[in-house]
């Protein structure tokens, strides 16, 4: 019988992976977008899981709402990387210190 | 039993699509991994009841910002070799993070429950249940003014993403519409008063 734990073990395999693929792909910028969209979709496992388990939709409503701010982030994100690419015709995220940060 | 062998199933190709994202030499197959990873989050999201969110998955993610990356990605020509440098050098303490943060939730998911008793299987749903119905009920009452909210979040981005993205190139040559509108007839057309010119 599959269990609340079960669902949300995976998606903390899955969200650890991500966490794991920033930290070696720390110097390619698609990546670390590609790597947070995993992470979201992680958060967004645990969230219908809890709404499914505790019988309340607003978990799924949740989901909803972050799957927008996500569709968002990412366009946003790209723009700013082909920007990016335009300027310094590279995107290492180690060429990019500016700012001093 | 059959839901028991589709989980499984699909956790472990949703956990091998997600090392196929992390650990692909190239971004392409990363962005493609990803693709397989949404598609089977959407159908283990399936075998939790939640239909209407799988196929938004499906249709959102799979069909518009996974086809967004791969432009980007296919768009940009980057050199992978001198973004790949270092990889070795991380990759022990990702690991040891990534075991570290399993081996943490396990801990609280598994050994100690949560202090709830959810172990069992879901709550069975009343029959002629549909799922997109009461999320629509729910979505387009309760949440009715963050549901408006989030368009303006999607508008926003729109906005912004074709601000950031639009350049000025010189020598190229576009109507000015606000000008041809405001254009008076004043500015174009010249009486003349001419004299006659008199017959020799």
């Amino acid at each position: 019988m599959i269990g609340l734990p079960h669902f949300l073990l995976l998606a903390g395999i899955l969200f650890s992976i991500a966490v794991a693929g920033i930290f070696l792909n720390r110097k390619n910028v698609i990546l670390l977008l590609m790597c947070i969209e995993l992470m979201l979709l992680a958060v967004n496992f645990n969230f219908v899981a809890f709404s499914r388990w505790l019988g309340d939709l607003d978990g799924q409503v949740f989901v909803f709402f972050i799957l927008t701010v996500a569709a968002a982030e990412s366009a946003i994100g790209l723009a700013i990387l082909v920007v990016l690419f335009r300027e310094r015709r590279s995107i290492n995220v180690e060429n990019l210190d500016t700012m001093r940060g | 039993m059959l839901t028991t062998i589709l989980f499984y199933v699909y956790a472990a190709i949703l956990i091998g699509a997600a090392l196929g994202v992390v650990l692909a030499r190239n971004p392409v197959r990363s962005a493609l991994f990803l693709v397989l990873a949404f598609f089977t989050s959407a159908v283990l999201w399936l075998l939790l009841e939640a239909e209407f969110l799988g196929i938004v998955l499906v249709l959102v993610y799979v069909g518009a910002v996974m086809v967004l990356f791969l432009f980007v990605v296919m768009m940009l020509d980057i050199n992978v070799a001198e973004l790949r440098a270092g990889f070795t050098r991380y990759a022990p303490l990702g690991a040891v993070v990534a075991a570290l943060m399993v081996a943490e939730i396990a801990y609280v998911v598994w050994v100690r429950h949560l202090g709830f008793d959810l172990g069992g299987g879901a709550p069975p749903l009343p029959a002629g249940y549909s799922n997109t119905k009461s999320l629509g009920a729910v979505l387009y009452t309760d949440y009715a003014l963050p549901f408006q909210l989030a368009a303006v979040v999607l508008l926003i981005a729109i906005v912004a993403a074709i601000a950031l993205t639009m350049r000025h190139r010189t020598g190229y040559k576009q109507q000015d519409v606000a000008g041809q509108v405001a254009v008076r007839k004043a500015d174009r057309i010249r009486i003349v008063q001419v004299e006659p010119e008199k017959r020799p």
